[in-house]
């Protein structure tokens, strides 16, 4: 994957519940160690904008939709697993 | 107790009053439940697959949109609405007209691209729920497939956080839910995960769908587990998914009030036999026919259906033995004409041979049928096809709901049923015991005598009727059905070429009786000519004799008055003097 790729994130809270903080700063860490200054955060609060995570299919908190590269992927839970979650951004190979 | 980490600060919902009940809809569930289900609060439905989980919950929110003007909400963890929709199209629910305003579906089915990485919860979904709950007016909510999204999370401390999140919500949001779980195979009541048990002790209400394979055939069944705060009948109940969805059987319930009885009765299409009922048979009753193969039940039926056409009563005829083309072209040779009215409609035959199924089933598509076409009158030929293999345990029950359904509705049922000539197991009745309940009993069986088995007719009850208790010989002939008395001599009973030779015989002995008869009046009658004759010539000689007689004394007093006359014309000649006669009377 080309080093220059840039990322779009979009990270679905509820609130500041455990979970939902756990997953901001898990999504924060990595990126700022993986991808510095190539990466987007939009968080999206359920409980503030109900409608959006309906109309956006969210249902379970934390949900990390991967906007871009395409395609769009989501991931659910607090990315603690941070090896799925590189895998899921197509960064596996990198972190083996 | 296990649940002692988790937060118990929400108030038991057993606290709060009790509302009152949803209506489902569903035929049979809203009696046993006495109304259907927990209004505001959560209702739990355990199956194992396709025990009819999604139907049950669907139809519940389908109901309560059409009927109940109360808008629901279908949040689908397994399946895309979209394959719902598709799927349930069949039962006419009009699910896409719904879906405009009064029915939304939440497509909550984890997609394949779903990448899980640590644990979650279900706060964005309950959240995105109550802005949509609020937006439509939503007052009853169905999650489908609960399990499906429980299973994505990593422990049993988690599972059972979100369900109570879940409980939490949906006590909050005063909606009526409805959650379905899979249920561990098909061990009925053992849910399995920990979480699931723990499901069915928050929630106010259980249900368990059943599905079981009994020598192959399939028995469904549905049992009220739980309900809090309201009675509710604690058997399994066989239910049906019909044509419209579900239907759950119910025996009627103590405290119904009766069907109307009617002394009206109904002919049985063979007069003699209505003769020997005192009229016929009640309308609304159920007549059961019982005996061996070939005694002639169907035919018996079938003038019983002819019968009811002609007097333009829609009729529905049954036939689990024989098509029903054959049936009319089998009952046209002994004068029954059915044909024409199934022409004009009136008569509807449904041939279901080899049909297989639970005896439930069979129950649900003769109600159908029979409602379907207005059927006052109804034949079922043999009702002991509802007591095949496998349906053992529910035909009697079935049975009974039958008759039942069929009173309620003032449908004259006549049935039939085999009885099996190797057991022939007559005072039994039949394995369905249906001779217990029904009105009238009438029993076939064949009399073998002088090699040749002959048909016998006798009613073995007949309630609330004055019937004969005699037996009848049943005699088919291409006119139609007859029924004639049985010749009864010196304690013998005679049918067919016994009886006719008999009564021959007496006939020509009564005809030589009579001939003898007219004989001898005949040489009576000569004889008693002959005595007049001789009467009269008798008679003749008499008045002779008489002539006779008189002329005998007349001449004898001439000879008489000659001699005396002589005498004193001698004494005058003679000169005799006058003394001498008295001297002649004193010698």
């Amino acid at each position: 994957m080309n080093r220059r790729t840039s990322f779009s994130f979009r990270l679905y809270v509820s609130g500041d519940t455990e979970n939902s903080a756990q997953a901001l700063a898990n999504l924060t860490n990595l990126c700022s160690t993986r991808l510095p200054d190539r990466h987007k955060i939009e968080v999206v609060d359920v409980l503030k904008e109900p409608k959006r995570a309906l109309a956006d299919g969210i249902f379970m908190t934390p949900t990390l939709l991967i906007l871009a590269p395409s395609p769009q992927r989501r991931v659910v839970g607090t990315l603690s697993q941070t090896k799925t979650v590189l895998q899921a951004l197509g960064l596996g190979t990198m972190a083996a | 107790m296990r649940l002692k980490g988790i937060s118990m600060k929400s108030v038991p919902s057993s606290r709060r009053g009790v509302q009152g009940k949803a209506e489902t809809g569903i035929i049979g569930f809203d009696g046993i439940t006495s109304g259907g289900l927990p209004r505001g609060r959560t209702t739990m439905l355990a199956g194992g697959p396709g025990s009819g989980k999604t139907i049950f919950a669907l139809q519940f929110l389908v109901h309560g949109a059409q009927t109940c003007k109360e808008p629901g909400i279908f949040v689908a963890f397994e399946e895309a609405p979209e394959r719902i929709v598709t799927n349930f199209e069949t039962f006419g629910w009009k699910l896409e007209e719904l879906r405009k305003e009064k029915l939304f579906f939440l497509d909550a089915h984890p997609t394949p691209d779903l990448i899980q990485s640590g644990t979650f919860d279900l706060t964005g979904m309950l959240a995105a729920l109550g802005a949509k709950a609020k937006e439509m007016g939503a007052r009853r909510i169905v999650f489908d497939a609960m399990d499906v999204v429980l299973a994505l999370l990593p422990d049993a401390a988690a599972r059972r956080r979100e369900i109570y999140r879940l409980h939490e919500w949906l006590l909050a949001s005063g909606l009526t839910g409805l959650i379905t779980a899979k249920a561990a195979g098909e061990d009925e009541g053992s849910l399995g995960p920990q979480s699931f048990g723990f499901m069915q002790f928050m929630v106010d209400c259980a249900v368990v769908l059943n599905h079981r394979v009994e020598l192959g055939v399939s028995q469904r069944n549905l049992r009220v587990q739980k309900f809090r705060g309201s009675n509710f009948d604690e058997n399994e109940s066989p239910f049906v998914i019909g044509k419209s969805g579900f239907d759950v059987a119910v025996s009627r319930m103590l405290g119904r009030v009766d069907v109307k009885v009617t002394n009206e009765r109904v002919t049985s299409g063979v007069k003699r036999l209505d003769t020997m009922l005192g009229g016929g048979y009640y309308r609304g009753a159920s007549v059961l026919i019982t005996g061996f193969p070939g005694t002639a039940k169907t035919t018996l039926s079938g003038a019983f259906a002819e019968a009811a056409c002609k007097r333009g009563e829609r009729t529905m005829f049954i036939g689990f033995d024989s098509d029903g083309t054959e049936v009319i072209r089998n009952l046209t040779s002994v004068g029954i004409q059915l044909a024409p009215y199934i022409k004009n409609g009136l008569l509807r035959m449904i041939s279901a041979r080899t049909i297989t199924g639970s005896a439930e089933t069979l129950l649900v598509r003769i109600k159908s049928l029979a409602k379907e076409h207005k059927a006052r009158c109804l034949v079922i030929d043999p009702v002991s096809t509802l007591s095949k293999a496998g349906n053992e345990l529910t035909a009697h029950g079935v049975a009974e709901r039958l008759i039942d359904w069929c009173k309620a509705d003032g449908i004259t049922l006549v049935c039939t049923s085999l009885l099996d000539e190797m057991t022939g197991k007559v005072d039994a009745g039949t394995p369905l015991q249906v001779s217990t309940l029904a009105d009238t009993w009438i029993h076939l069986n064949y009399l073998v005598q002088a090699g040749e088995r002959n048909r016998g007719l006798s009613i073995i009850k007949s309630r609330g009727t004055a019937h004969s208790n005699q037996v009848r010989e049943l005699i088919l002939s291409d006119s139609g059905v007859t029924l004639a008395d049985i010749y009864t001599a010196g304690g013998e009973v005679l049918m067919g070429t016994l009886r006719w030779e008999r009564e021959s015989a007496e006939r020509i002995a009564s005809q030589v009786a009579d001939v003898a008869g007219k004989l001898k009046r005949v040489s009576l009658d000569a004889e008693e000519a002959v005595l007049q004759v001789r009467a009269k010539s008798l008679q003749t000689e008499l008045v002779a004799k008489k002539v006779e007689k008189t002329l005998l004394t007349r001449t004898t007093q001439s000879r008489a008055q000659e001699l005396s006359r002589g005498h004193s014309r001698m004494r005058e000649l003679r000169g005799a003097d006058a003394a001498a006669p008295r001297r002649k009377k004193a010698s």
